[in-house]
């Protein structure tokens, strides 16, 4: 081997489409603020501000969830239903105890941690599509907390002042709830970009096949991504009771619709591979402002199921606009290489 | 060459898969800084060795030994520690990832905190390639490589593992020559430094300028392993294919009468190019070739279910319109497909039903099947062609290959096919059936019916043929008459070696 002049390590267009495809996200979202801010001022007041982020706080948690399987191609439709089977778990737990919030954290992700870990295994040794097993899953854990609520419905004023304040209070100026997701967040994008077990989560939703060929876990990988889905949903269903105070059964119904509505506005390709955690939290984020966006500008609440639609259509549409060029000026390039 | 004792022992190992034996009692060596070929006809059971090799399948029998001692190969990763890397005729890359990943996956350097260090990883990758002399972006994603450059990130992938048998399965069948070369030379260079090359291909110059030892198989057996320079290319055809034509198909000598298919340059970019023949009526014509030459996507064609970019197929006079089974069936053609699980029956459908498939319309009374009509005529046909079967009304899933076939060829046949056209009819089923195949076809030639048949059992082709077509790399290289056509003649042209002949 013979020591050589290497080039500098370039940025790869990858790179540069993710980030131009975050981007574009961040540009959308400065729009939306500037239009509503303009017609109604009160839009950038400290309380609605405060409002968007404590939402955009509980679906980003989701989102980051609903990536790493998204990554590995497969898909988490149960998220909702365990954030409502989460919330109530926390909510009974708390009735009347004066329990540490910590506690309460590890209650609701643990929860989260088994339906994930179901998911997971049916997922891997039922040799089932992810998209019917978690639909499956989705109604049997509605159903269970159903069951379990009957009609009953926890109020605020029977968990615990601590429990509540965890939900409110801030921290510099940021409220707890939002530092929480942003530290999950930071963890997952990390794990996910600089570790090797993330990049085989990016392997495996790449091309199944070679994962296989290459040696990557891919049943523990997946199992694996279905528990932190899980447990993500599980603590998303904490900051839920301590963000809203009120728990029923039906905590959560419809969620998961959002999530991945987010993440796929967000970037992550729906086939696997390609993707970050940062781009489903942006798509999380553009989400809630769009619905406290329309709101403020008195339209009717109606509408924004239909822009959420046309924006995943959009999102989708532009990813293969890009996907396209780039696979031609990739081609075009390696023409050149000898 | 080779000193000393082998890297990798292949000792007597079988695999079944069902009750078809791939692989029995094949045993070979390979040896550092030897390239070494596999060659073998299509089904030889080159494939499945290979597959054993990369740990996809578990030998039922024998041992690999890796510097004698022997090695437990059951999955992939296990094949990948013990330094064994395959490549295969299409790369198994991760296409959303970068070159350097790709060539890091799972042996990424780390920095801190366990962390990738990137800059190292596109360091070594940019390292590997000036070692193999070519120039790729380490950082541009895998998608979008050429398969050439696809090979060499394999290749690349192969060398940062310190893999000391490197196993490349048909790498060249799909590059040019500038690429061959290219890879050539690496391969060369991984052979002098050491490592063991097994080479697997079907074209014999490149056997013969890359490797110095030979093994040859034929139908799951290791026929035998020479030195290159012992064997010529002629010796190498006659042990891959050197069986006895026995006197097991019932040919029987028909008139050819007027044309009854007639196909005209048909060209699909870049299955296969300006392929234009004739059949005639009453005569069986093969098309051979190996696998991957373009034989079932012309015959697809034909038939209507792939698309064309250009030509015409004219059937009794009539041009068919690209693209419309339909209207070839009403001109009269019938299509057994290759793979018939797939595409020749709908499993979960009971026999009676997938025999009058195709004609639920003509035996539909007011638009209504009625399921008399639908038993008789599907009980002529299964009764004809000997099937045997529980009851009618059973799934099609249930019976026997040879038995499956059979309900497909009743299929067709009750349509009373003018142009019949059979992709591999023989595949998978045992021998008695495949005689009554054979048995059925000729007799359907001698009613006149015109037989397209692609094939690729040798015996079968120049047993059952009137003309034989060979195709090579999407053409139609050769046009054999039964009298001209041997083994030996049929395998030059379909691997491209005519000056032999």
């Amino acid at each position: 081997m013979t020591a050589v002049e290497l080039p500098a390590p370039r940025r790869s267009s990858l790179d540069a489409v993710l980030r131009a495809r975050e981007l574009g996200i961040v540009i959308a979202l400065a729009l939306l603020v500037a239009v509503t801010a303009t017609s109604n001022s009160r839009f950038l007041s400290g309380q609605s501000i405060r409002d968007i982020l404590l939402n955009t706080a509980i679906l980003a948690v989701l989102a980051v969830g609903q990536a790493v399987v998204v990554i590995t191609r497969n898909i988490d439709l149960s998220v909702g239903s365990v954030l409502g089977l989460s919330a109530f778990t926390v909510g009974t737990l708390l009735q009347g105890n004066n329990l540490p919030v910590v506690l309460a954290l590890l209650v609701g992700a643990g929860v989260g941690v088994v339906c994930g870990g179901l998911n997971g295994v049916l997922v891997r040794y039922g040799n089932v599509p992810a998209l019917v097993v978690t639909l499956g899953t989705l109604y049997v854990v509605r159903g269970v907390t159903y069951f379990w609520a009957g009609g009953s419905q926890i109020n605020a004023d029977e968990l615990p002042s601590g429990f509540l304040d965890f939900g409110n209070a801030t921290a510099i100026g940021i409220p707890y709830l939002v530092l929480l997701a942003v530290l999950v967040l930071v963890v997952t994008g990390v794990v996910l970009r600089n570790y090797r077990m993330g990049r085989e989560l990016y392997a495996m939703g790449s091309s199944p096949h070679a994962a296989r060929l290459a040696g990557i876990p891919a049943g523990r990988r997946t199992v694996g991504a279905f528990v932190v889905s899980g447990g993500l949903a599980g603590l998303a269903g904490v900051l839920f009771a301590a963000r809203f105070g009120t728990i029923d059964a039906a905590a959560g119904t419809g969620y998961e619709l959002n999530v991945v509505a987010a993440v796929v506005v967000g970037g992550v390709a729906v086939f696997g591979g390609s993707g970050t955690v940062w781009g489903a939290a942006l798509g999380a984020l553009l989400l809630t402002t769009i619905g406290s966006a329309l709101a403020v500008l008195e339209i009717n609440q109606f509408w924004q199921q239909a822009i959420v639609g046309a924006l995943i259509l959009l999102a989708i549409g532009a990813d293969r606009l890009v996907a396209a060029r780039v696979a031609a000026s990739l081609k075009k390039r390696s023409s050149h290489v000898r | 060459m080779s000193d000393g004792s082998p890297i990798l022992r292949v000792r007597e190992v079988s695999k079944s898969f069902g009750a078809v034996a791939a692989v029995r009692d094949v045993s070979f060596d390979l040896y550092g800084g030897e390239a070494h070929a596999l060659v073998g006809e299509n089904g030889a059971g080159k494939s499945t060795i290979v597959n054993m090799l990369a740990g996809v399948h578990r030998p039922d029998a024998g041992t690999i030994e890796l510097d004698g001692r022997p090695q437990d190969l059951t999955t992939p990763a296990d094949a990948k520690a013990a330094g064994i890397a395959v490549i295969y005729q299409e790369p198994t890359l991760f296409p959303d990832l970068s070159v350097a990943e790709n060539i890091a996956m799972g042996r990424q350097p780390l920095g801190r905190f366990k962390t990738i260090d990137r800059a190292a990883m596109v360091r070594q990758a940019a390292q590997l390639f000036t070692r193999l002399g070519v120039s790729i972006d380490p950082n541009r994603p895998a998608r979008g490589l050429s398969i050439a450059d696809q090979q060499l990130v394999e290749i690349a992938k192969a060398l940062s593992a310190d893999a000391r048998v490197v196993v490349m399965d048909e790498p060249t069948a799909a590059l040019t020559g500038v690429e061959v070369e290219r890879l050539f030379a690496v391969a060369r260079s991984l052979r002098d430094d050491g490592a063991a090359v097994m080479f697997i291909s079907h074209r014999f110059e490149e056997v013969t300028a890359l490797c110095q030892r030979v093994t040859i198989m034929r139908d799951g057996r290791h026929v035998s392993t020479d030195l290159l320079s012992d064997l010529t290319v002629d010796g190498m055809v006659r042990k891959m294919v050197g069986r006895d034509l026995g006197a097991l198909f019932p040919k029987q000598d028909v008139e050819p009468g007027a044309v009854a298919v007639s196909v005209r340059n048909l060209t699909r970019d870049p299955v296969y190019a300006d392929v234009s023949f004739e059949v005639r009526a009453g005569e069986i014509v093969a098309l051979a070739g190996l696998v991957g030459s373009g034989r079932s996507e012309v015959v697809q064609s034909i038939f209507g279910v792939d698309p064309r970019d250009s030509g015409t197929v004219e059937v009794g006079g009539k041009i068919l319109p690209p693209g419309s089974p339909k209207r070839a069936m009403a001109a009269g053609v019938a299509l057994v497909p290759e793979d018939r699980r797939q595409q020749g029956l709908v499993m979960e459908l009971s026999i009676e039903r997938n025999v009058t498939l195709p004609r639920s319309r003509s035996l539909s009374q007011l638009g209504f099947l009625t399921g008399s009509r639908e038993r008789r005529s599907a009980k002529e046909w299964a009764d004809r062609l000997k099937t045997k079967y529980g009851r009618l009304s059973d799934e099609v899933g249930t019976l026997s290959g040879g038995n499956q076939q059979k309900v497909v060829l009743a299929k067709w046949l009750a349509t009373k096919p003018k142009v019949l056209i059979v992709d591999e009819p023989t595949r998978g089923i045992d021998v008695g059936t495949k005689a009554e195949v054979h048995r059925l076809m000729s007799s359907l030639a001698a009613d006149g019916v015109a037989v397209l048949m692609v094939s690729s059992e040798l015996p079968e082709v120049l047993g059952m043929a009137d003309r034989v077509l060979v195709m090579r790399e999407g053409r139609l290289v050769a046009e054999l008459s039964r009298a001209e056509a041997t083994e030996e003649a049929v395998m030059f042209a379909a691997t491209g070696q005519e000056a032999a002949l």
